[in-house]
């Protein structure tokens, strides 16, 4: 009798997980590939930062939709008023992802975790610097090795108090970007005294909205909604379905097999745009495409010249023939969504004619000249063959004889630095919103010599005091300025000509609410919510 | 019989000798270097290219490179991914179930269907049967996979919703332990109600992409070899005793007509691993195929370098089991004669 109302106590648990199961809410995203691992500090591919993300919290994070930096784990921060100290004022009781590998916190979120996150990128001998060979390329990209004098716990387990050498107005927009992800110093510990402190990377525990669940390797990533500091999630399952091919993307989109879906195929937007079933979402990209000339060989050291080449390129066509129609043209070098952008810049306009006698009077009757473009479809450029050509043509109306180049794509941008090329193509989409992330790529170095990024060498004295004297300002305002006097010096100068700020298009389902495209290019979940 | 078995073995030596050297030279001469091909356009200054070159042991002299890769192969070490720092052969075991799942229900599939047909293209030899079975097999095996790929999920998915578009499992109504990698074993050991139908029903469409090319070269095969054994002298005789169509076809001709057929089948295995590659891209099947087509794009020179010398390995095993099976069939071929 006993066993008997045992097994009936069984099948009606069952019954009512399995009801419970029924239930559940899942959102499956059709990602494009495999993470390299799950620490962001150590990546810096879109699609290793997508599938660490929903387990994870910053300081500080980007509105999602904007690039507006909002409250996060710290939930407040002063800065001193010669703006070298951070102090940062952690939210109290924020619970670290429980009964992952084995692992049970035993404390909150505390300064401790937020030092170790930071220390681990910037001290070598930090015991988890050398874990899964970390290279930690944000962190020293955004400069923050020459940046920082220390992290330190402040008054309390809930204040940390960064100190710089100098004032830096971009920091807040940094520390919001992935690389200064908080990862859990005790689930560290867990695992060194475990020995098995690679798995830190492979299998994380953080703060998130959701807790990780499995990966397995080209075929899926499971998390499950965590009830944090930010709430429970809208969803009870996040599946990341890993689906390499766009148009296998689609089809499994069609087929309700995934609700969103990431870098869809341009030819299938048309196909999107008229499907009842999916909305396709789009927004203005943070992002610009341009052609770099190279001042230090001649006669590109000529502003006029290169003025005359703005001119000598039909820009409407480029936008039509290569972006299809989805990109604007650009005149300066921000794209229009970022603040400061100075909407009362003139661009060159398309004048063969002038450009010709502009080269005439600048003692260039008869050129012959290099055009690179780049081996791959970009966000900024989704066909720079195509476009090389469409400028070859150009060119050629103007006397101007372009012979057209290309290397294999890290060969590409490897030739590109050293300066190889008089005429290039590249791009670049922003990091974090601040308008110094675009203009640092026009940068030189204290003693005059193009920075790494600056592929025109082009060096401008009042252009680069002007971008270290906005890094020294809080004062948005005040910033703006300065970085419209940068846009007036960089037209005239004209050391790019700048091409197109692309859109970014998203494809989701129609039962899919709460989605938002965030101009950096991330993909979150947090507020998706889908009906069923 | 071992004797012929050790030369066999002997001779597999210098092919992975030579595997090894082309493994490792060809990946080199891809232009493009794994550091900055991560890079994009973000660029890298050269000193810490220098240092992350350093790291990976790519600043040494190739030679070097070489001896030292050779070494650690002999150690049975293929080495680690420079993209996710994970030994090769942690990553090549996870995924090849689902590689070898694939292989073989594509070839099990090519066989059920092609041998009856070639059989029956032979008997009826000049038949509209016979030319339109040759004519379709003739249009298999020359079928791009991609394009038959995204046909067969734009019919069979999107249009009928007879089958998943891809994928191994629907991954909202199961998710269970992968015990053995093998999705139609594993489904099984779950328990889970429904879930072996799903592991079927998602392996339809690959199986048939990736079955189609074998399909048509065996079903070619088998009718070549039956007709040449039909106009044998003992199926003759076979035939004059009285024997009926059946037993003189099935047992008497079939028999000797199969030889030439596993040879190709073995020679069409090796090929399925390297067709795998596409089918796998489109069906975001997770195999071997579509790890190494990622691995090349990130110039991943451990996980490519290993990844082929497994999968070789396994060709080349495989060969020395078909020259083994080709010796249980024909005593000629055992004795040297």
């Amino acid at each position: 009798m006993k066993t008997r109302h045992l097994i009936a106590t069984a099948l009606l648990m069952s019954t009512m997980l399995v009801g419970a199961a029924a239930q559940a809410k899942s959102l499956v995203y059709c990602s494009e590939g495999s993470p390299e691992n799950f620490t962001p500090a150590m990546n810096t591919t879109g699609t290793s930062l997508d599938a660490a993300r929903p387990v994870y919290n910053k300081l500080v994070q980007f509105t999602p939709g904007t690039t507006t930096v909002a409250p996060a784990l710290a939930e407040s921060y002063d800065i001193s008023a010669d703006g070298t100290v951070i102090t940062f004022h952690l939210r109290k009781g924020v619970k670290f992802h429980s009964g992952v590998n084995g692992f049970t916190p035993t404390r909150d979120l505390t300064a401790e975790d937020v030092i170790f996150s930071f220390e681990r990128q910037w001290k070598p001998e930090h015991p988890y610097a050398k874990v899964s060979a970390g290279a930690y390329d944000y962190f020293n990209d955004m400069g923050m090795p020459d940046l920082l004098v220390s992290i330190v716990k402040g008054a309390d387990d809930l204040t940390v108090v960064m100190t710089l050498k100098e004032p830096n107005a971009p920091i807040m927009a940094n520390l919001a970007m992935d690389f200064a992800t908080i990862q859990s110093a005790e689930y560290a510990d867990y695992l060194m005294k475990k020995g098995t402190p690679e798995q830190f990377d492979q299998i994380p525990v953080g703060t998130g909205s959701f807790q990780f669940v499995d990966y397995q390797k080209d075929a899926v990533i499971r998390f499950k909604a965590f009830d944090g500091w930010a709430g429970k999630p809208k969803v009870d399952d996040l599946i990341f379905a890993i689906t390499p091919d766009a148009t296998a993307r689609y089809a499994k989109m069609k087929a309700n097999e995934c609700q969103i879906m990431i870098a869809p195929n341009p030819a299938d937007l048309a196909d999107m745009g008229g499907n009842a079933d999916i909305q396709l979402l789009q927004q203005a990209g943070l992002n610009v495409g341009y052609l770099s000339m190279n001042a230090l060989k001649a006669p590109f050291d000529k502003v006029e010249v290169r003025q005359a080449i703005n001119m000598a390129i039909d820009k409407a066509s480029i936008l039509k023939e290569v972006y299809q129609g989805a990109g604007q043209a650009a005149k300066n070098p921000l794209p229009p969504t970022i603040w400061s952008y100075d909407d009362s810049t003139v661009d060159y306009a398309y004048d063969p004619a002038k450009a010709k006698e502009m080269l005439a009077a600048a003692g260039v009757t008869t050129l012959t000249t290099d055009l690179w473009w780049m081996p791959v479809q970009r966000p900024y450029n989704p066909n720079a063959k195509r476009m090389a050509e469409m400028m070859q043509a150009d060119l050629a109306k103007v006397g101007i004889t372009a012979n057209l180049v290309s290397y294999e794509w890290g060969e590409y941008r490897k030739r590109l630095q050293a300066g190889e090329h008089q005429m290039g193509l590249l791009g670049w989409t922003g990091d974090n919103g601040d308008p110094d992330n675009f203009l640092f790529l026009l940068s030189c170095k204290a003693d005059g010599t193009p920075a790494g990024q600056n592929i025109a060498k082009w060096c401008n004295k009042d252009f680069d005091a002007k971008l270290l004297e906005a890094r020294k300002i809080t004062d948005q305002a005040a910033r703006s300025k300065i970085y419209a006097e940068m846009q007036a010096i960089f037209k005239k100068e004209a050391p790019w000509m700048t091409i197109a700020h692309s859109t970014v298009f998203e494809p989701v389902r129609k039962e899919v609410t709460g989605y938002k495209v965030s101009p950096l290019g991330a993909h979150e979940f947090q507020d998706v919510d889908v009906a069923q | 019989m071992i004797k012929y078995l050790l030369k066999r073995a002997a001779l597999t030596l210098p092919t992975f000798i030579a595997l090894m050297f082309v493994t490792f030279a060809m990946i080199r001469l891809v232009p493009g270097d794994p550091i900055e091909v991560r890079r994009g356009e973000r660029g890298i200054s050269p000193e810490r290219l220098a240092e992350l070159r350093h790291a990976m042991g790519l600043d040494q002299p190739v030679w070097k490179q070489f001896l030292d890769y050779v070494w650690a192969l002999l150690h049975g070490d293929f080495g680690t991914s420079i993209v996710s720092k994970t030994p090769i052969t942690t990553e090549f075991f996870t995924l090849f179930p689902a590689t070898v799942e694939l292989t073989l229900c594509a070839m099990v599939f090519a066989i059920a269907i092609a041998v009856p047909a070639g059989v029956i293209a032979a008997a009826k030899r000049g038949s509209i049967y016979d030319q339109s079975m040759m004519g379709i097999a003739l249009v298999g095996y020359s079928m791009p996979l991609f394009w038959w790929g995204l046909m067969l999920i734009l019919l069979m998915s999107n249009t009928l919703h007879l089958t998943p578009v891809s994928g191994r499992v629907d991954l909202i109504k199961y998710y269970y332990p992968q015990v053995t990698g093998f999705f139609l074993i594993d489904s099984l050991l779950s328990g889970e109600k429904g879930a072996f139908l799903d592991a079927v029903r998602h392996l339809i469409l690959p199986t048939i992409v990736l079955g189609t090319i074998p399909l048509g070269a065996i079903a070619r095969m088998t009718r070549s070899s039956m007709l040449e054994v039909l106009e044998e002298d003992y199926v003759r005789t076979a035939r004059a005793k009285g024997l009926s169509v059946f037993r003189v076809i099935g047992f008497h001709a079939l028999r000797n007509a199969l030889i030439p057929v596993v040879t190709m089948i073995g020679v069409q295995l090796s090929f399925l691993l390297a067709g795998a590659v596409l089918t796998e891209t489109i069906f975001s099947w997770p195999g071997v195929g579509n790890w190494l087509i990622h691995s090349i794009e990130r110039r991943d020179y451990p996980a490519l370098q290993g990844g082929i010398m497994l999968i070789a390995s396994l060709v080349i095993v495989l060969n020395f089991i078909m020259d083994m099976l080709y010796g249980l069939i024909n005593p000629r071929i055992r004795h040297g004669r």
